[in-house]
């Protein structure tokens, strides 16, 4: 079985996207996890700068060759930045997804909703029960 | 529960993401989609194609009844020959695609057929019998397709059989560990190469021997991935996405496979009436103008607005890496060079219909 780097200081979801916080600024990306089931990452759509975003709504998509995925918003607010260099070079999101294959920055309506998300010790859970 | 191929402990070994497929355990991919696609298109792959069916027509009224329930030609096959047909049904829709290998003219016919028409195509071809002796030998066979540049190579190797001296669309009996073998060079990547239909007690070993005399060769398993990847590229029809029970062959522009001159056969009537009076749709080939990747079921829109066809494949080709896209449009749509909108997720991006294969064979 592949082992996975996951942050400990990350948050995570059930879909497979992490949430680095810092502050109210919550920068967005999918996991190795995520990446690995995908496959060869093509095509990425993220959202405008300034669009809101709610927790557990998809927020973009992620084509690999063989399939179309959508990616969830781990917190509710509204996008600040998004990653263009993703547009021209997908294949970061295979190479390296959760420091330079970052997706979106999210200002987050309100921390309350981060109870919500997994830490890393459950996501490790969830993966390990993924792969079984 | 999943039905297993002869096959599969060895995906396992190689490392396969295993996904069901129709009902069956599958590899969807090895190493990568991306690099055992580009392994066929420049050495060699192999497929486990076992998950495939096959159903055998014995006895004097074999002929006669293939006649009957198929679209092509078959008294044109001689011994050794194969040929591409349809499973018409008796509505002007198709029941199956299939390949038809010719064992013995006029008495022994092996016919390949869907995996996931398999039950369905088995019980037609029952029904509508014509006096033949048909039975299903799916699970006495295993199947391999070996296909690539070197794939021919390889298998001459392997077989100790001139299989590179073979015609295209032929199949050749033989043995391989003792157990039975049907050599045809068939296949659905658009590269040279063979369909091996094997008992299924000997694919594991002849699945084995061709890694292993194929390793110079740079030969490498090949998930079903990649596997629509490749037929994508060459316009393949895959049952399900450009033809299913409601399609009128003639729309998929598989015309080519329907001899209505030649002969009866069943639902000619109702197929006929869709070409003679004038088709409403055709199968076209596209590329993208602007980013996005069509997929199967998107609407395709003309410039003015009016929904125009449905996406039937599409994929990111892995060799021309860029979009293509597979779909019927209306009749005044489909020339090479014309304009139109598929719409991706609610944003409307632009495409033009282009020549096809995608790929040059």
């Amino acid at each position: 079985m592949a082992t996975y780097h996951i942050p400990e200081d990350y948050y995570y979801t059930k879909d497979h996207e992490w949430a680095q916080v810092d502050e109210n600024i919550v920068t967005v990306g999918i996991t190795e996890f995520a990446q690995n089931s995908l496959g060869e990452v093509v095509y990425v759509e993220l959202p405008e700068e300034g669009q809101k975003v709610s927790q557990g709504e998809p927020f973009g998509v992620v084509e690999s060759v063989k399939a179309v995925s959508d990616l969830y918003a781990p917190v509710s607010g509204t996008v600040i930045e998004i990653n263009q260099s993703l547009n021209d070079d997908p294949a970061v999101l295979n190479d390296d997804p959760i420091n330079q294959g970052w997706m979106i920055r999210i200002e987050m309506d309100t921390e309350k909703e981060l109870a919500n998300l997994m830490r890393a010790p459950d996501y490790k859970k969830l993966i390990a029960e993924a792969n079984k | 529960m999943s039905q297993k191929t002869p096959l599969v402990d060895e995906h396992v070994k190689l490392g396969g993401k295993m996904v069901d497929f129709a009902g069956w355990w599958m590899p969807i991919q090895y190493k990568g989609l991306r690099e055992e696609h580009n392994c066929v298109r420049s050495k060699v792959g192999l497929f486990d194609v076992s998950h495939m069916g096959e159903i055998r027509f014995k006895g004097p009224k074999a002929l006669e009844t293939l006649e009957w329930l198929t679209t092509n030609d078959v008294s044109k096959l001689q011994n050794g020959e194969a040929q591409y047909s349809l499973l018409p049904n008796d509505q002007g829709g198709l029941v199956d695609d299939i390949i038809v290998y010719c064992l013995k003219k006029d008495q022994d016919y092996l016919v390949c057929v869907n995996a996931s028409n398999k039950d369905k195509d088995f019980e037609w071809m029952k029904k509508h019998n014509r006096g033949a002796e048909i039975t299903d030998e799916s699970s006495q066979w295993g199947q391999i397709a070996v296909q690539g540049p070197q794939a021919l190579a390889l298998l001459d190797q392997v077989l100790s059989k001139p299989i590179s001296q073979m015609k295209s669309f032929t199949v050749l009996e033989t043995e391989f560990a003792g157990g039975k073998a049907l050599i045809a060079t068939t296949g659905y990547t658009g590269e040279k190469g063979a369909e091996v239909f094997i008992a299924a007690p000997q694919a594991v070993a002849l699945w084995q021997t061709l890694l292993e005399k194929g390793a110079s060769l740079g030969v490498q398993p090949i998930g079903l991935g990649a596997r629509d990847t490749l037929r994508t590229e060459m316009k393949y029809s895959l049952y399900g996405h450009e033809i299913d029970d409601t399609t009128n062959p003639y729309e998929a522009g598989l015309g080519w496979v329907i001899k209505p001159q030649k002969k009866d056969f069943l639902g000619k009537a109702q197929i006929l009436i869709h070409r003679e009076k004038g088709l409403q749709r055709s199968l076209v080939g596209f590329t993208m103008l602007e980013k996005g990747i069509p997929r199967q079921g998107y609407t395709a829109f003309s410039s003015d607005g009016q929904q125009i066809g449905q996406v039937t494949s599409g994929t990111h080709s892995p060799t021309l890496d860029a979009p293509v896209g597979i779909a019927y449009l209306a009749t005044p749509y489909v020339a090479e060079g014309t304009e139109f909108a598929v719409d991706i997720r609610g944003r409307k991006v632009k495409a033009k219909v282009c020549k096809t294969p995608f790929v040059p064979r």
